[in-house]
C-alpha cells in the first residue's frame, strides 16, 4: 500500500521537502531583492517601466523546462541552475506588483514627504515603499506559488527537491511504487505551497502597518 | 536661534529673518510658450499672512512652490531674510518651512504622532523631547492627545486631518508655513472653524504664512495682506483685505471679488472687535421671578443662563421665564454661540440659523461674554466703510518685470 511507500522513504522524502523549501525561499528572497531593486529604478519613467512590465509579461511564458534544459549548457548539472530559474520566474511577478504598487501611490502623499524636506532616497525607503509593499507581498505570494511547481521541473538538471520523485516515477511507469512516488512529489508540493503562503499571510500581519492594512 | 536647539511654542524668527522676497522670479515649463510665472517680484513680510488668490492656472501653486523649491525657478532669486536660498540644497531647505496642503497629505502607514515627528526626527532631536513637542502640538491643533497620537490617518475625519497636517508643518518650529488649498477638501462649515483655528494659531506662533486658495472669501478672512494674480502670476493687486475690498484696482479685481462686497467686509471685522448689546444673566438655582424682574428692568425679551464656570448653557425668554419657579440645570445643545474670535459674517450666518436673531459670544475656556445681534452688525457695516478708505503706504512690493509700477510701487 501507498503508505508503505511514505513509510520506507521518510527519510528521503523527508530531506527532499526541505531542500524543496529551501530552495524556493532562498530563491524568493534573492527575486525579491533584486525585483524591487529594479523597480526602484524604473517606477519613475513610464518608459522604463512599460519595459519592465513587457518583459516580466513574456518571461512569464517561457516554460521553465525550456529554460532549465538551456541553462545546463553552461552551468551544468546541480543547484545552481536551479537556483537561477526560480529565482529568474518569482522575480517577474514580484517585479510588475511592485512597479504597479509604486506607482499607484497618492502624489499628494509624495509630494507633502518631499515638501516637508524628505530627500528622494528616504522618501522611497520610508513612505513609498511600505505603502506599496502590501501589494509587493501579493506578488511574492504569487511568486511562492508559482516557483513551488517550477522547482520541482529543476529535478530535470538534477537540482534538488521533491522534484526528483515526480521524475524517477514517471521514468518508470508501470513499475513497482512508481505511481506512489509521482504522488508524494505532487502532493508534497501542493503542502509545501500552502505552508509557505501560510507563512507569508503571517508575514503580512507583522509587517503591513494597521493604518494601511485592508479591513475586514 | 539654531533649529535644534529647544524650539519655544511662542513666535520665535518672526523678525526680518523670516522675511521671503521673490526678486524677479521665473517659471517656464519647458514645452509651453508662455511662462506659468512671469518675473515675479514680491515681498512677503515676516511674521504675517499672505493670501494669494487668482484664477485656476494662474500660477498660485507655482509660485509656492518655488518658494520651498519644490519647483525650481527657470530664473531668478529668493531670499529667506538676508540670506539667497536659491542655490541651498533643496531638502534642507524644505525642512525650514512647514508646508501643508489639501487633506494635510498625511502619511496613511504612521500614526497621527509618527507624522509629526518627522521632521524634528530628521533634525536628530531626542525622543524625549520629540514626544513632548507632539502632544504639544496635538494641544495647539485642539486634538486631545492620548485620544489621537496612537490614531492613523484613516481613523480621522477630513478636519482632523487638516489639523494633523497643520501640526506636522509647525513640528519643528519652521518660521515659515507654505498652505495650498489646505482646507479646499472640507465642508463648510468644518473649514470655518479651521480658519478660525489657524488665525488663533498664527496668533500664539506668528509665522510669515503664504497661503493659496481661490476662495476670495477665505482670503478675505485669514489675510493679512491678498496677493490678486491674473495668468502668468501677473499681479492685478497686492493690498490689504480691505483695500481690496473698497479700492479694486480694475474689473478683473471687482470681477474676483464678486457681487457682496459690502458685505464681505463682514469677513474683516471680528466679533471681539465691536460693540456686544447688552444683556441679562442667570443662572441654574435661581429664582426665574428674579431673572424675570432683571429682565423687565433693562427691557430686553431674553436671558442667558451661565453655569458656575460662565459658560452659557441655556437661553430663555420672558414667557418660560413666568412658566418656572427655578431655573434648571438643563443644558440646551442647540445654542447659537460664536467666538470673540469669530468674524461678523460667521456671527451672522450664525444668527440667520438660530433665527433668535441674535447670537452668544464666548471667549477665554467659552465663558460667556455677551450678545451680538443684527444692529450691531449693521453699525460695524457702516463704520468700517468709513475706515477703510485710505490707503496704507507699509503694503509690502509686488510687481511683474514687465508691468512696473502696477501695484505696490517698485523699491
Ligand atoms: N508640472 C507642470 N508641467 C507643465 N505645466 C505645468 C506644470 N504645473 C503647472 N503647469 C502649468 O502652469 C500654469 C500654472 O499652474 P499652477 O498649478 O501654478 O496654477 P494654480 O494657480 O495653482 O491653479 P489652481 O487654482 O487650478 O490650482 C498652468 O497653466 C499649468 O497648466
Ligand atoms: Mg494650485
Amino acid at each position: 500500500m501507498w503508505w508503505n511507500y511514505v513509510v520506507d522513504r521518510w527519510a528521503q522524502i523527508w530531506f527532499g521537502s526541505w531542500q524543496h523549501f529551501s530552495l524556493v525561499v532562498q530563491s524568493l528572497i534573492l527575486a525579491t531583492v533584486v525585483a524591487l531593486l529594479i523597480a526602484f529604478i524604473v517606477y519613475n519613467s513610464p518608459k522604463l517601466s512599460s519595459v519592465a512590465n513587457g518583459v516580466s509579461a513574456i518571461g512569464l511564458t517561457i516554460p521553465s523546462f525550456a529554460l532549465i534544459g538551456i541553462l545546463i549548457v553552461p552551468f551544468g548539472f546541480g543547484v545552481i541552475p536551479s537556483v537561477i530559474v526560480v529565482t529568474f520566474f518569482a522575480t517577474l511577478p514580484i517585479l510588475r506588483n511592485a512597479v504597479v504598487g509604486l506607482q499607484g501611490i497618492d502624489a499628494a502623499v509624495v509630494e507633502s514627504a518631499r515638501g516637508i524636506g524628505m530627500g528622494r532616497l528616504r522618501t522611497l525607503l520610508t513612505i513609498e515603499f511600505p505603502l506599496a509593499w502590501p501589494i509587493i507581498l501579493t506578488g511574492v505570494r504569487i511568486s511562492a506559488q508559482m516557483v513551488m511547481g517550477v522547482a520541482a521541473v529543476t529535478a530535470y538538471a538534477l537540482g534538488p527537491g521533491l522534484g526528483g520523485f515526480i521524475f524517477s516515477g514517471l521514468s518508470r511507469l508501470g513499475g513497482a511504487n512508481a505511481i506512489d512516488s509521482v504522488w508524494v512529489g505532487v502532493l508534497g508540493v501542493v503542502i509545501l505551497a500552502l505552508i509557505l503562503d501560510l507563512l507569508l499571510v503571517g508575514l503580512g500581519r507583522l509587517t503591513i502597518s494597521r493604518g494601511i492594512r485592508v479591513r475586514n | 536661534m539654531s533649529e535644534t536647539s529647544s524650539p519655544p511654542i511662542n513666535p520665535t524668527e518672526t523678525t526680518a529673518s523670516s522675511r521671503i522676497l521673490l526678486d524677479q522670479v521665473t517659471k517656464h515649463y519647458p514645452g509651453q510658450s508662455k511662462p506659468a510665472v512671469d518675473g515675479i517680484t514680491l515681498e512677503i513680510p515676516a511674521g504675517k499672512m499672505v493670501m494669494l488668490v487668482g484664477p485656476s492656472g494662474c500660477g498660485k501653486t507655482t509660485t509656492l512652490k518655488m518658494i520651498n523649491r519644490l519647483i525650481e525657478p527657470t530664473d531668478g532669486r529668493i531670499m529667506l531674510g538676508d540670506e539667497d536660498v536659491t542655490n541651498i540644497d533643496g531638502d534642507e531647505l524644505r525642512r525650514r518651512m512647514g508646508y501643508v496642503i489639501q487633506a494635510g497629505g498625511l502619511f496613511p502607514h504612521m500614526t497621527v504622532a509618527a507624522n509629526i515627528a518627522i521632521v524634528p526626527k530628521m533634525l536628530g532631536w531626542s525622543k524625549e523631547k520629540i514626544k513632548d513637542r507632539v502632544d504639544e502640538l496635538l494641544e495647539l491643533v485642539s486634538l486631545e492627545p492620548a485620544l489621537y497620537r496612537d490614531r492613523f490617518p484613516r481613523e480621522l475625519s477630513g478636519g482632523q486631518q487638516q489639523r494633523v497636517g497643520v501640526a506636522r508643518a509647525l513640528a519643528a518650529d519652521p518660521p515659515v508655513l507654505l498652505m495650498d488649498e489646505p482646507f479646499g477638501a472640507v465642508d463648510p462649515i468644518t473649514r470655518q472653524r479651521l480658519q478660525d483655528e489657524l488665525l488663533r494659531i498664527q496668533e500664539e506662533v506668528q509665522k510669515t504664512i503664504v497661503f493659496v486658495t481661490h476662495d476670495f472669501d477665505e482670503a478675505v478672512k485669514l489675510g493679512d495682506w491678498i496677493v490678486v494674480f491674473s495668468e502668468g502670476a501677473h499681479i492685478v493687486q497686492y493690498d490689504s483685505p480691505e483695500r481690496i475690498l473698497n479700492a479694486p484696482a480694475n474689473s478683473f479685481v471687482e470681477d474676483f471679488i464678486g457681487a457682496g462686497a459690502g458685505l464681505k467686509q463682514l469677513t474683516l471685522n471680528r466679533v471681539r472687535d465691536v460693540e456686544l448689546a447688552r444683556s441679562v444673566t442667570g443662572s441654574p438655582g435661581e429664582q426665574a421671578s428674579q431673572v424675570l424682574s432683571r429682565l423687565k428692568e433693562a427691557g430686553l425679551p431674553n436671558a442667558i443662563i451661565i453655569d458656575q464656570n460662565r459658560r452659557p448653557v441655556n437661553v430663555l425668554s420672558r414667557s418660560q421665564l413666568t412658566r418656572l419657579d427655578v431655573i434648571p440645570a438643563k443644558v440646551n445643545d442647540d445654542l447659537p454661540l460664536v467666538t470673540e474670535g469669530s468674524t461678523l459674517s460667521d456671527a451672522l450666518d450664525t444668527m440667520l440659523v438660530s433665527s433668535a436673531g441674535a447670537a452668544l459670544v464666548t471667549g477665554r475656556r467659552n465663558a460667556f461674554v455677551g450678545v451680538i445681534n443684527l444692529e450691531v452688525v449693521m453699525d460695524a457695516i457702516t463704520a468700517s466703510r468709513k475706515a477703510s478708505a485710505v490707503a496704507s503706504d507699509e503694503t509690502p512690493v509686488g510687481t511683474n518685470t514687465d508691468s512696473l509700477g502696477v501695484q505696490g510701487g517698485p523699491e
